[in-house]
């Protein structure tokens, strides 16, 4: 008998635990009366949010702790819409963030809520290519000639693979003009020479640089400049003569800020990335700074006479999406004959 | 004389695990939160869709191929697994050496490694800059970004269940009939073919189901190595969350019910097929 309740109290015990850890919930008012901001971004800003972070609670007036989370830009997003409680997001493109609006957790608008269609910053895709160029890549052309080892990630799974894509499109749409069967067929043959199809920028990378696969990496120019600071003398930089100008967007959650009571700080974060200092902090780890004087500060970093296209030329994320990679557009087109 | 034999019940008959309202209890709840409410969501996101739309998504060509390229690296996977197993298991129970223990502890290493650890170790050491992939390079077999890298992967994670279902068999085995095989005249291998392996074959069976089962489902330690080519390396659980990141859960879903379906089958036949020999091998 003692024996039957001793086990009945240890498993009730048991499950009124489990249940109550459950309903801890979270306090987004901090410790000690500290303001908590979550920025969701993408995969390759860590190292410049490390950076930004510091900077940002340096100078403003209350006690703020910022927690990054890093990955896919569509991975992050998802994860936002499913409850991800971020006060602000920091993506890879535009369209993740309208997918965050649709869901109701952004007000529309917010692309006319900072400068610059709301990108602080911006990139461009470059080819990273081992020293000496072996294989002499000076093009996209060059991309497609037989023998040559590419490595992109995959466009369904990565917003920087989406770039990637439509830079080689434009590139190749000069070329051809109005016939798109042509210029299928060159994206059919580049992406036939892609080794590995990874399912993020850091991770194509990471497969080009720590394991030594393909000839050339498709990359944002800042993952390319990232890794000639790491090995230096190891790669080179190739500046294509088309490519698309990046813009990486920035919103507010404004549901999660709302819910929170960060709207304030989390506005005062996104605007303090327009700042002179934030500016140059994003010049010095290789992004484009949206500010034009200070952009030609950096002038000698940045091949500033590219030829570049904007996602305006494609009408839009949502065209593009819907004629390049949604299921049975071109990119999964492409793999079929 | 006889010997009268009482047995001390207590009202309710002699029992062992005290109390089968609340084991019963515990379990149910367990495999209900578990196993079947998850599963029962895959089932109602997949209804979503229209019979129509259903079919459609789970034939279209690049989740055919999807499924193909699972299952036949799994297959595989699982088959040199048995067979690997069976010997490892065989060296681990009647050899005696220096290490055998730790040995025996390596075997789990794969369960208790993170599988995006194990993935991306074996890409580095199995690309054609690695060191054994560099390697097979030279004689031209290209290891990482394959099938047969997705297969090496699979099997890594599949080890142990093979050598851990044939072990305690093994180690039961009663050498009576070994000693019997030898003494009429049988030979080594003809006592290993025909006496030992039929003894061992449910445990090589029940093994091969789950580390088949454990390759099909394989996401982690795959997704590295394999390259993700579409209808060349690119998985099935690799499409699932491709749907998943375009916001298409309803698709995802039906390709994981799918998945969930094929797999449950293959399970049944493998335990149908044990229990069919066990039956006689109780004999």
């Amino acid at each position: 008998m003692k024996k039957k309740i001793t086990a009945v109290m240890l498993s009730v015990s048991v499950a009124a635990a489990a249940l109550f850890t459950g309903c801890g919930g979270g306090d987004n008012d901090g410790g000690s009366g500290g303001i908590e901001l979550l920025n969701v971004s993408y995969d390759p800003t860590r190292e410049f949010y490390a950076a930004y972070n510091e900077l940002f609670s340096d100078q403003f007036d209350q006690d703020v702790t910022i927690t990054q989370s890093h990955g896919g830009s569509g991975s992050q997003a998802r994860s936002v819409i499913e409850g991800n409680e971020a006060d602000v997001v920091t993506l890879a493109l535009a369209h993740d963030i309208t997918a965050i609006e649709n869901a109701g957790l952004i007000d529309s608008g917010w692309i006319d809520e900072f400068e610059g269609s709301s990108s602080p910053y911006t990139s461009t895709i470059v080819f990273l290519v081992r020293k000496g160029n072996e294989k002499n890549i000076k093009d996209w052309d060059d991309l497609v000639k037989d023998g040559v080892e590419v490595i992109t990630p995959n466009p369904k799974t990565s917003g920087g693979a989406c770039w990637n894509f439509l830079a080689a499109w434009a590139y190749q749409q000069e070329q051809d003009g109005e016939d798109e069967e042509a210029t299928k067929e060159f994206m059919k043959k580049l992406y036939e020479n892609v080794l590995v199809l990874d399912s993020g920028a850091r991770g194509a990378t990471n497969t080009f640089v720590e394991n030594g696969q393909g000839d050339v990496l498709i990359a944002w120019e800042n993952e390319a400049y990232l890794s000639m600071e790491e090995y230096p003398d190891e790669y080179e930089i190739v500046t294509p003569s088309v490519s698309i100008l990046a813009q990486p967007s920035v919103a507010i959650v404004d549901s999660n800020a709302k819910a929170h009571g960060t709207e304030e700080a989390a506005k005062a974060y996104l605007e303090y990335l327009y700042s002179d200092e934030a500016q140059r902090l994003a010049g010095e780890n290789y992004y484009r700074p949206f500010n034009e004087e200070i952009l030609q500060e950096f002038s000698d970093q940045f091949d500033l006479d590219m030829n570049l296209v904007t996602i305006d030329d494609f009408g839009g994320w949502d065209a593009a999406f819907e004629t390049y990679f949604d299921d049975g557009a071109v990119f999964d087109q492409i793999y079929e004959e | 004389m006889e010997q009268q034999i009482v047995k001390v019940k207590n009202k309710k008959g002699v029992k062992v695990i005290p109390g089968f309202g609340l084991s019963l209890g515990v379990t149910l709840a367990m495999l209900g939160c578990l196993v079947l409410i998850p599963l029962a969501s895959i089932f109602i996101s997949a209804a979503q869709l229209s019979f129509g739309e259903f079919i459609e998504t789970v034939t279209s060509r690049q989740v055919v191929s999807g499924y193909i390229v699972s299952f036949s690296c799994a297959f595989f996977a699982a088959l040199i697994n048995v067979v690997f197993g069976v010997i490892l298991a065989w060296v681990l129970v009647r050899y005696e050496f220096p290490g055998k223990r730790l040995m025996d502890g390596l075997i789990e290493l794969p369960f208790a490694l993170p599988t995006a650890v194990a993935g991306i170790s074996l890409t580095y050491l199995y690309s054609d800059q690695g060191w054994i992939g560099g390697l097979f390079d030279k004689i031209g077999v290209k290891i990482a970004y394959t099938r047969i890298g997705i297969t090496l992967a699979m099997v890594f994670v599949g080890i142990p269940f093979v050598v851990r279902a044939v072990q305690p068999i093994l180690e039961k085995l009663d050498r009576q009939y070994e000693e019997a095989a030898a003494m009429l005249g049988a030979g080594k291998l003809y006592t290993f073919f025909r006496v030992i392996l039929p003894e061992l074959f449910p445990a090589m069976l029940a093994g091969f189901g789950l580390a088949l089962a454990r390759g099909i489902g394989e996401y982690g330690s795959v997704v590295f190595i394999a390259g993700n080519i579409p209808y060349k390396t690119q998985i099935a659980p690799l499409l699932i969350m491709t749907k998943l990141e375009q916001y298409k859960y309803a698709d995802a879903t039906a390709i994981a019910l799918v998945l969930l379906v094929i797999s449950f089958l293959l399970m049944l036949v493998i335990n149908s097929v044990q229990i069919y020999m066990q039956r006689f091998s109780k004999a």
